[in-house]
């Protein structure tokens, strides 16, 4: 005969289903929370190094951002050293607008005519085939841009060929499908019925493209774009690959530059741990991050103001 | 010009901008296609590169790709999974889970030169890893986590919420409906997205310049012990990828055929993606069909 405490202790006890719901619970939640760490870890991590410029090496921030000459490991007439970020930060800039700006237009006109043309052939073709080239990796694009792209510059423009156009050249095959796909969801979004309320009040198919559906998509147009700027101004090595690589001011569009990520990939191997030297790349990375912070708010406010409307 | 004419001019030029794009497209993946795959042989596949000579193979490169891919996944698959999860099936919708939410999309935004260097700092230097194959291993996985988990989350979505309450009206618990469940309805769409991120960390080379590292050593393929210096499956030997391979024969390389090479590994790349591509979509209709009755 069981006493009554012993039953009560039975019957308090959790059952087997209710265990593993809590081992569930918490096995998921761990995992989450680790991604979450490792979100905190690299922005603290890159933004500790970064600040070791300002903070320990005594560099200016405003002659960091503002200085034009990039030499860390030479100091200049006034004992201080030559570590101007804006030939990169500059560089960086020029060929993620210019990019965008080209590939704008090819992008959205492509996803226009796989949703609003001819869907058929859509589906059957461009859908498949961008789908394919957003997965390329980037070293193939920078070898195809190196193989291709830097003689065809060296053959029209003179010069060696590496700079800001073929960087742009290259980024802008890169984006292209990356866009486009964005693009198209962006417009599939929009109700069928809007269309057909246009066409019945008579206007021609262009008027109802451009005056209701990219009307009724701009917001998820404006984020395919920043989303391809994201992604250009991020991109490493088909960029280092072909802008040839010197930290100088571009004083035209194919002339040897750099970027933020062309100046990481190619030194921070270069550089001993805790030197100014190595601290200036690390102040370039933290750079970055900041941006693609400012690109993902960019991102997030069109988006908030998508639902609004 | 009236409203006709102007109608014809703008869907004609859509049609030019459409076949542009096509064009350029097509033109790309040709030129990769036609330049790498006579490059193409057993040799070239499975033999060591040489620094100074003609005629070396990406054979160590190949593999090193394949390892870094698996352990890759074998790290983050089961991260993605428990936090997918979690963010779907618990999460209640309050202001912490937005803000969880938005740390995985910023990690999803940052440029992957960003993470390699995070990884350089972490395990390369502070955790003396050194340039290994495990660093690369933990870079990737950081480059993976976001859009992996995402993935699976959309998954979770595409099983109707039917199934959650029949779950639990038959007296499962939350877990078991989730394991027992939505896992089995889920896993063709679960499995698609898994290949396809495997298509991008397998082409991934600027999150692994500094942690994977650049040189491949010769590898000695009879030796199976991990804890081997020259064993193929040693986590602790640095491991330059195909990816890898390509960016550093042609800015630093100086071997004599350096364009046939990175031709015939863009190649490699672009077919091993494209098989990738295919397996997901052949394998997520297959299984579709198979653990449904549809």
């Amino acid at each position: 005969m069981k006493t009554t405490q012993q039953l009560e202790k039975q019957l308090k006890r959790r059952s087997k289903a209710a265990k593993l719901e809590i081992f569930g619970r918490v096995i998921s939640l761990t995992a989450l929370l680790l991604i979450v760490a490792v979100v905190v870890a690299i922005i603290g991590f890159v933004a500790s190094k970064g600040i070791a410029t300002f903070t320990s090496n005594h560099v200016n921030l405003w002659d960091f951002l503002s200085g034009k000459k990039w030499n860390p490991g030479i100091t200049d007439a006034n004992g201080k050293p030559e570590v101007g970020a804006l030939p990169m930060i500059v560089g960086s800039f020029l060929i993620t607008i210019l990019s965008a700006i080209v590939a704008t237009p090819f992008a959205i006109g492509t996803a226009v005519f796989m949703n609003e043309i001819s869907p058929n052939r859509g589906a059957k073709i461009l859908q498949p085939v961008t789908e394919l080239l957003v997965g390329i990796p980037s070293v193939v694009y920078g070898f195809i841009g190196l193989s291709v792209v830097v003689p065809t510059t060296r053959a029209l423009f003179g010069g060696s060929g590496f700079g800001i156009l073929s960087g742009t050249c290259v980024l802008f095959v890169m984006i292209l499908p990356t866009v486009t796909s964005m693009s198209a969801d962006a417009l599939r979004a929009v109700p069928r019925y809007y269309r057909e309320a246009s066409l019945a009040l008579g206007a021609t198919q262009w008027q109802t493209i451009y005056k209701v559906v990219l009307r009724a998509a701009t917001p998820g147009l404006m984020t395919a774009v920043v989303f391809g700027m994201a992604r250009a101004f991020g991109e490493a090595l088909a960029v280092q690959m072909v802008i040839g690589n010197a930290a100088l001011m571009p004083n035209s569009l194919v002339s040897p530059s750099s970027t933020l990520t062309s100046v990481l990939t190619t030194g921070i191997g270069n550089t001993v741990m805790g030197s100014l030297q190595n601290n200036a790349l690390w102040s370039l990375a933290l750079v970055l991050l900041l941006m693609s912070l400012v690109f993902n708010l960019i991102i997030r406010l069109i988006g908030r103001k998508g639902r609004l409307q | 010009m009236n409203s006709k004419t102007q109608n014809k001019v703008a869907i004609g030029s859509l049609y030019g901008i459409a076949g542009l794009v096509v064009l350029i497209l097509l033109a790309l993946l040709g030129y990769i296609l036609v330049s790498g795959v006579p490059q193409l042989s057993w040799h070239f596949l499975t033999a060591p590169g040489k620094a100074f000579l003609k005629g070396g193979g990406v054979g160590i490169q190949l593999f090193n790709s394949f390892y870094l891919l698996i352990l890759a996944m074998l790290i983050s698959f089961p991260i993605a999974l428990g936090a997918a999860i979690y963010l779907y099936e618990y999460a209640k919708d309050n202001w912490l889970t937005t803000t969880i939410r938005t740390a995985i999309e910023i990690l999803s935004s940052l440029p992957s030169v960003v993470v390699g260097l995070f990884g350089f700092l972490f395990f390369v230097v502070k955790l003396h890893l050194g340039f290994s194959i495990l660093s690369g291993a933990f870079a990737l996985t950081f480059f993976n986590l976001p859009l992996l988990t995402r993935s699976i989350e959309d998954s979770l979505r595409t099983v109707s919420d039917v199934q959650r309450e029949g779950g639990l009206a038959l007296g499962l618990s939350r877990w078991e409906t989730v394991t027992r469940v939505i896992l089995p309805a889920a896993v063709p769409s679960i499995l698609t997205g898994v290949i396809l991120s495997a298509g991008r960390v397998f082409g991934e080379a600027a999150a692994l310049i500094y942690t994977a590292g650049q040189s491949a050593p010769a590898l000695n393929f009879t030796d199976w012990n991990p804890f081997n210096i020259s064993s193929p499956l040693n986590p602790m030997r640095p491991a330059e990828t195909l990816a890898v391979h390509i960016w550093k024969i042609n800015s630093e390389g100086i071997m004599p055929d350096a364009k046939a090479i990175s031709s015939g590994s863009s190649a490699v790349l672009v077919i091993a993606i494209l098989l990738f591509n295919f397996a997901a979509r052949y394998l997520g209709k297959r299984l579709y069909k198979r653990l449904t009755s549809a």
